[in-house]
């Protein structure tokens, strides 16, 4: 099989956007800041943590999580604050398991520096929880082969290579996402789904992690031309 | 009126097609937007370029108005005032007044959509029909900063407010405790308007020429109108801090209200406070003349907004949408646009303000990529194609009361 194969199953791109809404629900010290991230629906820890990822393309990655730039821009306790940004989020494959990790850095800290409990955010800088409600639906593109998985990947939103990279991992769980399952379910491309699968997409801005994808099938496409795939070696033409 | 197409250019054909797609999920519905006025006022400017845009893509949006007196209009404005957070006096005569017109317009005012987008505290009372419309879903979008209302006019206001599907607001500082769903979406600013538009650098010169003001030192700018929470004078006192260590000039312009008394005091202040210093460009802007605000603020070498209260902050958005270094009090929806030392530097006083623009003004290697990241936010969370698409969502979320919703 070569990057003009086509593929068992086509890829169909999907998309999300998410609607912001508003809980209402608001703290103004540490103490109150880990009881809500305690109670909340995961939704609001899924906005919290998740939404600078599409919100904030900036040239360059920045830390992806609302609660450490609150803690250190806020309340200025740095140290917390880095030991939640440095949170290597990809290692955790439900919302349930963030929490209770983002949970425990507070508490140990807390434990630790039990003065930090004193500091006050000043009126209008409390912080506010927000949930995400996420629409998904489905784009017009579909992909047979590589080439036109590449082509589809240079024309689709952020959103969309968010949905199969971000949403996917927590949906299907296992460290896994929809790009590198399809690759290696349907065009057998088993080497190339690792390597996508072992991206560490938390910390590429969007448009940089398209070009990275593109990259990685690119240099694959190249590849095939040259010398024979996997399932090619594995199965031999008779 | 720009279309939808010459937004491409902008923020790329892919966001438009997800739009388009997004509009063809709220096919049969009809959206009907209900506000007190066609023209004049922030609201009527947003309705002005959203709703065509929204028909072109395929939503069947449409927009009314209610009608009301002389008396009706002075209440609402005082109510407007009040809900600010400015002290006003609030006489039970005004709620008659509110009342008397709702109650004309609900009799008087055609009702048909199927979503009801009801825009502001004016025509807010029209919720009583939602009694014969059963169907029908109501939202309520308050485009006020109500952090800190007057309780007089909450309190009157809230038993209208939770008869709605929903509520919306600019800011999450914005909401009150509610028994109803609110959402947040931002304003935003439209890059093909003047305010926002490029332009070629003969016209930034020429209004640089207009005013007489040399490109020969660094430009700081404020842009707002002369109003005591714009804190000119504090702007003034920041630069002079700036201006012991860095040659520098201070334009402050904006608009001046000649029937605001405050504003024309705010003025006078700020001239006085300017002294002789020859340095400092102290401009009334008449309003209408967005392309020179637009040449200002593309002529600075940095951009301040010290406001000491902020609704959301558009001039913000405004000047981070031209890749400006900005240095911006952290209030209101500021902190929203401006991430600390990411697209911009925050601070909380006259000196803080003054060590952040020395700061942008002595690297600007940094200042410009704060510039660039600032655009970049803006491009993706601030422009009008944004704010269609939270429009829609909002829309849809009307039936879909889940937290993941499969179109």
């Amino acid at each position: 099989m070569n990057a003009l194969n086509k593929a068992k199953e086509p890829f169909k791109f999907y998309t999300q956007l998410h609607m912001p809404e508003l809980t209402g629900l608001e703290a103004a010290n540490l103490q109150e800041l880990l009881d809500l991230i305690k109670t909340v629906p995961g939704s609001v820890i899924y906005h919290h943590t998740h939404r600078f990822l599409q919100q904030h393309q900036y040239l360059s990655p920045e830390p992806p999580n609302d609660f450490a730039y609150w803690i250190t821009g806020i309340l200025g306790e740095e140290e917390l604050g880095e030991a939640l940004y440095s949170i290597d989020t990809i290692q955790y494959t439900t919302i349930l398991e963030l929490r209770d990790e983002i949970v425990r850095t507070i508490e140990n800290y807390i434990v630790q520096h039990p003065r930090s409990l004193h500091k006050f955010a000043t009126p209008g800088e409390e912080f506010h929880f927000v949930k995400s409600v996420s629409f998904i639906f489905q784009t017009p593109y579909t992909a047979s082969d590589l080439k036109e998985f590449q082509a589809v990947l240079q024309r689709v939103t952020i959103n969309s290579i968010y949905f199969h990279m971000f949403e996917a991992r927590l949906r299907i769980g296992q460290g896994t996402n929809d790009f590198s399952n399809w690759l290696e379910d349907s065009l057998s491309e088993k080497k190339l789904a690792n390597k996508i699968a072992s991206l560490d997409p938390y910390t590429h801005t969007m448009e940089n992690l398209r070009v990275t994808l593109i990259k990685l099938i690119e240099k694959r496409i190249v590849e095939s031309m040259e010398k024979p795939s996997e399932a090619e070696l594995a199965f031999p033409k008779p | 009126m720009p279309k939808i197409t010459d937004y491409e250019p902008i923020v790329g054909s892919h966001t438009i097609e997800e739009l388009r797609i997004l509009a063809g999920k709220l096919q049969g519905k009809v959206i009907q937007n209900i506000n007190s006025t066609a023209v004049g006022g922030g609201v009527a400017e947003i309705l002005n370029r959203m709703v065509p845009l929204l028909q072109e893509l395929g939503v069947d949006a449409r927009w009314d108005f209610i009608k009301g007196g002389e008396s009706f209009f002075n209440a609402t404005k005082k109510f407007h005032n009040a809900l600010h957070g400015k002290s006003e006096e609030i006489t039970p005569q005004m709620f008659e007044i509110f009342m008397e017109t709702s109650q004309r317009n609900i009799d008087e005012v055609k009702i048909y959509g199927d979503v009801m987008f009801i825009h502001d505290p004016q025509p807010i009372v029209l919720i009583k029909k939602k009694a014969s419309m059963p169907d029908s879903k109501w939202i309520w979008r308050c485009h006020i900063d109500v952090s800190t209302p007057n309780k007089q006019v909450w309190d009157f206001l809230t038993p209208f407010i939770h008869q709605y599907d929903g509520a919306v607001f600019s800011a999450p500082g914005f909401s009150q405790p509610l028994l109803i769903r609110q959402f947040l979406i931002s304003p935003s600013i439209d890059p093909l308007s003047d305010k926002n538009k490029d332009l070629p650098q003969e016209t930034i010169d020429k209004v640089l020429e207009k005013y007489h003001i040399p490109k020969d030192k660094p430009i700081i700018t404020q842009i707002s109108r002369f109003d005591y929470l714009k804190d000119p004078v504090g702007v003034i006192e920041a630069y002079r801090l700036v201006k012991k260590r860095i040659d520098c000039q201070l334009i402050i312009a904006g608009g001046t209200a000649t029937d605001d008394p405050e504003s024309t005091k705010v003025f006078a202040e700020t001239k006085e406070a300017a002294g002789n210093d020859h340095d400092i460009y102290i401009l009334p802007i008449p309003s209408g003349s967005d392309i020179e605000i637009n040449a200002l603020q593309r002529a600075s070498t940095v951009i301040v907004q010290k406001s000491l209260r902020e609704g959301f902050g558009l001039t913000v958005t405004e000047a981070l949408w031209k890749a400006k270094p900005i240095v911006a009090s952290s209030t209101g929806g500021i902190p929203l646009q401006v991430k600390h030392k990411y697209s911009g530097l925050l601070c909380h006083s006259i000196s803080g303000a003054a060590f952040a623009i020395k700061q942008l003004l002595n690297s600007p290697d940094y200042a410009k990529r704060l510039g660039e990241n600032g655009r970049e936010h803006v491009r993706h969370n601030f422009l009008l194609t944004r704010h269609l698409k939270d429009y829609m969502l909002l829309f849809l979320c009307m039936y879909h009361p889940e937290d993941v919703v499969y179109l």
